[in-house]
């Protein structure tokens, strides 16, 4: 770099401000990689890495060099397995984390749990950007202003309003039904819509009442229903937005704990990963070759969304920052 | 878990899918089909029904209830200020809004001065795509996940055993004595303060890195060219540039402070003299069945929140009217 540009810089000489910018970058460049703040960056990148190293290079060491040495002593104390994995994944025995069950359920929690609040957010954010009626931006502006209650405010009433009208409900169409299996999932996914939609609308709302409004006036001239315009125009146009706000969710219900907490019932018929680990960290806090197995098996999913759409996931994570 | 419990669980997702995506197909298809008259006003209320209605009887009805379950005993009873009396009188309840005020002090403060340290330093060096990402991670980690990462580093064994927590061998290394950190008041509730740091100062470094990057350089260039020094140029030029920014990051940290809940149940499970409110509203509401108090807490977090999230919206619009 520092030979060739000046060579540039000769052979081009009509070309000056290129060569300009060029030094100039340069110049830049030199300025901030000074010495103490590379040593400065190595040493927070390295504390900042390290505990969650500590914590992958344990899960796969043998129970007996756990508990015996340090993990920064594996080269001295040498021994690698996958035992830790298949135990707290696959072992049937009662005393076992038996994370397999669990790791379905954040699963079957965060699919519909994201998708939910996602359609009912794009419908009504279509309805208040494009459907012309009175009232429009007062109902926006309550639904936006609601994004300051959190969640803890809703907790004990929404229990009490579930216990009183969802389980009836659930147990008269399973009397009348007993083919539908009852869903021990329904709370949980309702609790977290409901806690999804102010963010949602309001993200949304700002993104589809972008859409040029030529393009929506021509389809409803040309006859087409507001639900056509919907499905057919909005929806696909709002790709982007929806993406990074699915990242989003689906992340937060995946490491949620405290709607699990209240909504779950606790047993593995429904509860999710993080409610079984909180569990397991408080009846079995010494046994490190399941704690430390069973924490990466719950960040497995987060850290893939994350190495693989960095940039969705950046996006999506700086909108919903506020939630909660 | 045998195939058939995942068979069931599998049948349940599908089910709920299968329901959802039949009303909201039913309601569109009855809607395209309305009296003509009428289909707009129609329409209108099926997109609009189903969040309102939601929002309505999950929310709002449910924070307002909390507000007034707030003012009643466990027998449901009225008590006025008695629930609020409480929380500010009683030991254990006054260090728990303690606790509150030092995480809420110190997390957005040290996070948001680490993650601008480390967004200045690796500003347009090489690789600086992968020391973000290091330092990023953490906001991808749940916090219970995070809370089992940091309780192996704190982790204690007997003076004469080998340390297989980094903290206490760092300590016995030195020749100290190793401590049951998260038992040992008050230097327990710094160590769940570092989670949460540990967490969010990949926020604070992400958005603020975004800021820097959109100073001018003509600005910096000029700053060097009237000799100024890098802490100058940082003080002077900087700064100023990022000032919007650093507000958001510091509101949006405190708001998720406040509410941080995972990281206290998980390592100390609040005991130690290591509650916060919004896990002592969890332990009252839910375990020692005292909704009223749980309520009350529930209450006072939301006014704490109140003035941080509004002036936190009204910086955000500031900077959209901007662009």
């Amino acid at each position: 770099m520092t030979s060739t540009t000046p060579n540039v810089a000769a052979t081009l000489p009509a070309d000056s401000t290129r060569a300009d910018d060029t030094t100039k970058a340069k110049r830049v460049k030199r300025r901030l990689t000074s010495r103490g703040a590379t040593i400065a960056s190595l040493i927070i990148a390295i504390i900042w890495t390290i505990p969650t190293f500590g914590l992958f290079v344990s899960s796969f060491r043998p129970r007996e060099e756990i508990i015996e040495n340090g993990w920064w002593t594996i080269f001295q104390n040498w021994g690698l397995t996958l035992e830790n994995y298949q135990e707290v994944l696959l072992s049937p025995s009662v005393s076992a984390p038996q994370l397999g069950s669990y790791f379905v359920n954040s699963i079957a929690i965060a699919i519909p749990a994201t998708i939910f609040p996602l359609v009912i957010a794009s419908m009504a954010a279509y309805a208040l950007a494009w459907i012309k009626f009175k009232g429009a931006s007062t109902i926006f502006i309550v639904i936006f202003a609601l994004q300051i209650v959190p969640l803890q405010m809703a907790l004990i009433p929404l229990l009490q309003i579930f216990t009183g009208v969802i389980t009836p409900a659930q147990n008269w169409i399973s009397e009348v039904l007993p083919f539908i299996p009852t869903s021990n999932y329904l709370q949980i996914w309702i609790a977290h819509t409901i806690f999804a939609l102010p963010l949602a609308i309001f993200l949304l709302h700002n993104f589809i009442s972008e859409i040029p409004g030529e393009v929506i006036e021509a389809a409803r001239v040309d006859g087409a229903s507001h639900s056509q315009v919907f499905f057919r125009i909005v929806l696909p146009l709002a790709l982007p937005a929806l993406a990074s706000f699915a990242i989003f969710q689906f992340l937060w219900v995946w490491n949620d704990l405290l709607v699990a907490l209240i909504f779950s019932g606790g047993t593995s018929e429904a509860a999710p990963l993080t409610q079984r680990l909180a569990e397991l960290v408080g009846s079995r806090g010494q046994e490190w070759q399941r704690l430390t197995a069973a924490a990466f098996v719950s960040l497995v999913i987060p850290l893939i969304v994350f190495f693989g759409l960095q940039r969705y996931f950046v996006r999506g994570l700086l909108a919903g920052s506020t939630k909660g | 878990m045998t195939s058939a419990d995942l068979i069931e669980k599998i049948v349940q997702v599908l089910i709920g899918l299968a329901v959802f995506a039949a009303v909201v197909g039913l309601v569109m298809f009855l809607v395209d089909r309305a009296p003509k008259k009428r289909r707009d006003v129609v329409q209108l209320i099926a997109f609009l029904a189903p969040a309102v209605l939601l929002l309505g009887a999950g929310l709002v009805w449910p924070a307002l209830r909390t507000t007034g379950l707030a003012f009643t005993s466990r027998s449901g009873a009225f008590v006025g200020f008695e629930n609020f009396a409480w929380i500010f009188t009683q030991e254990d309840a006054l260090i728990t809004v303690r606790n509150t005020i030092i995480w809420v002090v110190l997390v957005p403060l040290l996070s948001t001065i680490v993650g601008l340290a480390y967004a200045v330093f690796i500003d347009k060096s090489r690789g600086e795509k992968y020391f973000k990402a290091l330092v990023f991670m953490p906001m991808a980690i749940s916090f219970v996940g995070a809370s089992i990462i940091w309780r192996f580093v704190y982790e204690y064994r007997q003076a004469d055993d080998p340390q297989i927590g980094l903290l206490n061998a760092i300590v016995t290394a030195f020749g100290a004595e190793p401590v049951r950190w998260l038992q040992e008041p008050p230097v327990n509730t710094f160590l769940l303060i570092i989670v949460m740091i540990w967490i969010q100062t990949g926020f604070a470094m992400v958005v603020l890195s975004a800021s820097i990057k959109g100073i001018p350089t003509e600005q910096i260039e000029a700053a060097q060219l009237d000799g100024t020094n890098a802490w100058q140029r940082f003080r002077n030029v900087t700064l100023p540039g990022i000032r919007g920014s650093l507000v958001v990051v510091v509101t949006t940290i405190s708001i998720a402070t406040l509410k941080v809940f995972d990281i206290v149940r998980t390592m100390t499970a609040g005991n130690y003299d290591t509650s916060v409110i919004a896990n002592e509203m969890v332990t009252q509401a839910f375990r020692a069945g005292e909704p009223g108090r749980g309520s009350a807490l529930a209450v006072v977090l939301f006014i704490l929140v109140l003035p941080i999230v509004i002036y936190n919206i009204r910086i955000l619009r500031q900077q959209r009217e901007i662009r």
